[in-house]
């Protein structure tokens, strides 16, 4: 043994699908799930900002239920479905909240948009026609500093309906 | 940037304890993450071994036994998980109402109640509501298994009753009887509450009378504490009259207050607070009789 050589460091092998495509990682178990999405797999829609679980930036969703990838293991993700922003259209066709979003204008700067879209999708899930106050109350750890949030509030609004109608 | 370490996924809670007592300083428990790895980033802890829990079959599991009426939260049971359970709804209104309101989504997937009790972080909810339900916290060590009272397991800011190798391995808590209701009410201005009072009202049988009254304060100081002070005025008050009473115990309750200066405010500002949340407090309690 070289006494020099530095230890090696612990590394899991993980499987999980990401936007319904499997892969076979080796990851660390320090590494977070946004690092390995950014980085590994060239999904640079989910933003790293606060690092703290506040901002709802670097959401993404794990078996359907919105997590901050700034602060969710990588390990943690191992036999789940992971979907971000860069899954949710259909080839071309935008989802209906991708497409609520433009119509409303509820982006500007556009940092916080992945984030949003993804929690208002697990909302819409969970409760296909939420009240104002149950989407202000899910998205409140989605953080806006362009839009107001009223604009955002119509579009996910917007978006339930063009949902509801499409399952008839 | 996290520094690297490794993860063990035991199958037990005795493998779990352990793993704990054999790397010591240099391991942690580890269950949601969501207080663990801000302070792994931070730099405020170093861990070269996490022992994941969640990998435990069991630790996850949320029960009501109807007949002894105690709900029982394993250790590793999400605050969503809490919130959503159909026997937490419909048998412990107030837990479900508390948990939807803890941080934000995203944390309520995957933070836990295990975690948030054993962190310890003084600006917390669950801990402040669980005192008022008089909940026994299980602790699994190497050898044996033991029961915490509540009221003694917070022993100050992040620090617990719990000895470095054992697991919280569940909550438990008893159902309330038919006079008893519950408020909780929470303000803040960070992430994270600034103050929380939760009280749980037992109204004599014909509801004219307090029967018992149960108030904890939390966020302020240290670690959330029942009011023995203030509850023992309140008790056996005539509801009618128990307005004078309720300043008095506002009162005892602002002077027990252990509050500290921090970015949430001033102590001499929280005490002020502490007095009018527990006016609120009682009074949002007294009104769900009616």
């Amino acid at each position: 043994m070289d006494a020099a050589a530095p230890a090696a460091r612990p590394v899991v092998e993980i499987s999980l699908t990401v936007n319904g495509r499997p892969h076979t990682l080796t990851v660390e178990p320090r590494e977070t799930l946004l690092d390995v999405l950014r980085v590994r797999l060239g999904l640079t829609g989910a933003k790293l900002s606060c690092d703290v679980q506040v901002c709802g930036a670097c959401t993404v969703l794990v078996d359907g239920l919105p997590v901050s990838a700034c602060t969710y293991l990588a390990y943690e993700a191992r036999g789940r479905q992971v979907l971000t922003i860069e899954g949710l259209a259909d080839g071309d066709r935008l989802h209906p909240l991708q497409q609520a979003f433009i119509d409303h204008a509820a982006f500007q700067c556009g940092y916080c948009t992945p984030g949003m879209i993804l929690a208002a999708k697990a909302l819409l899930d969970e409760i296909p026609r939420p009240t104002a106050d149950e989407v202000k109350h899910y998205l409140r750890g989605n953080i806006c500093r362009c839009t107001g949030y009223k604009k955002i509030l119509e579009a996910v609004a917007a978006a339930a309906e063009a949902l509801a109608a499409r399952h008839g | 940037m996290l520094r690297p370490f490794e993860m063990h996924q035991p199958e037990s809670v005795e493998a779990a304890s352990a793993l704990v007592g054999r790397y010591g300083d240099e391991a942690a428990f580890y269950a949601g993450g969501t207080e663990l790895l801000l302070v792994m980033k931070e730099g405020l802890v170093r861990y070269r071994h996490l022992v994941d829990l969640k990998t435990i079959p069991g630790l996850g599991a949320l029960d009501y036994d109807a007949a002894s009426r105690v709900l029982r939260i394993g250790g590793t049971v999400t605050h969503r998980a809490l919130e959503r359970h159909p026997a937490v709804r419909e048998r412990f209104p107030i837990i479900a109402e508390v948990e939807r309101q803890v941080a934000n989504v995203r944390v309520r997937n995957v933070g836990t109640i295990g975690g948030n009790l054993c962190f310890a972080e003084p600006h917390a909810d669950p801990g402040t509501l669980f005192l008022t339900f008089d909940a026994e916290v299980e602790l699994a060590g190497p050898r044996d298994v033991r029961t915490v009272p509540m009221g003694a397991f917070f022993t100050g800011a992040y620090e617990t009753a719990r000895q470095p190798d054992e697991v919280l391995t569940a909550v438990r808590l008893r159902e309330g009887g038919p006079h008893t209701r519950w408020a909780y009410m929470k303000f803040g201005i960070h992430e994270r509450p600034t103050l929380g009072v939760a009280v749980a009202l037992t109204l004599d049988a014909d509801r004219r009378g307090v029967e018992d009254v149960r108030i904890a304060v939390g966020c302020v100081g240290p670690t959330p504490a029942r009011v023995p002070a203030a509850e023992d005025i309140l008790r056996g008050a005539p509801l009618a009259e128990v307005d004078g009473r309720l300043e008095r115990a506002a009162a005892a309750a602002a002077a027990a207050a252990d509050a500290v200066d921090d970015l949430h405010g001033s102590a001499e500002y929280k005490v002020e607070m502490v007095k009018v949340f527990v006016r609120r407090a009682f009074r949002a309690a007294a009104a769900r009789f009616s």
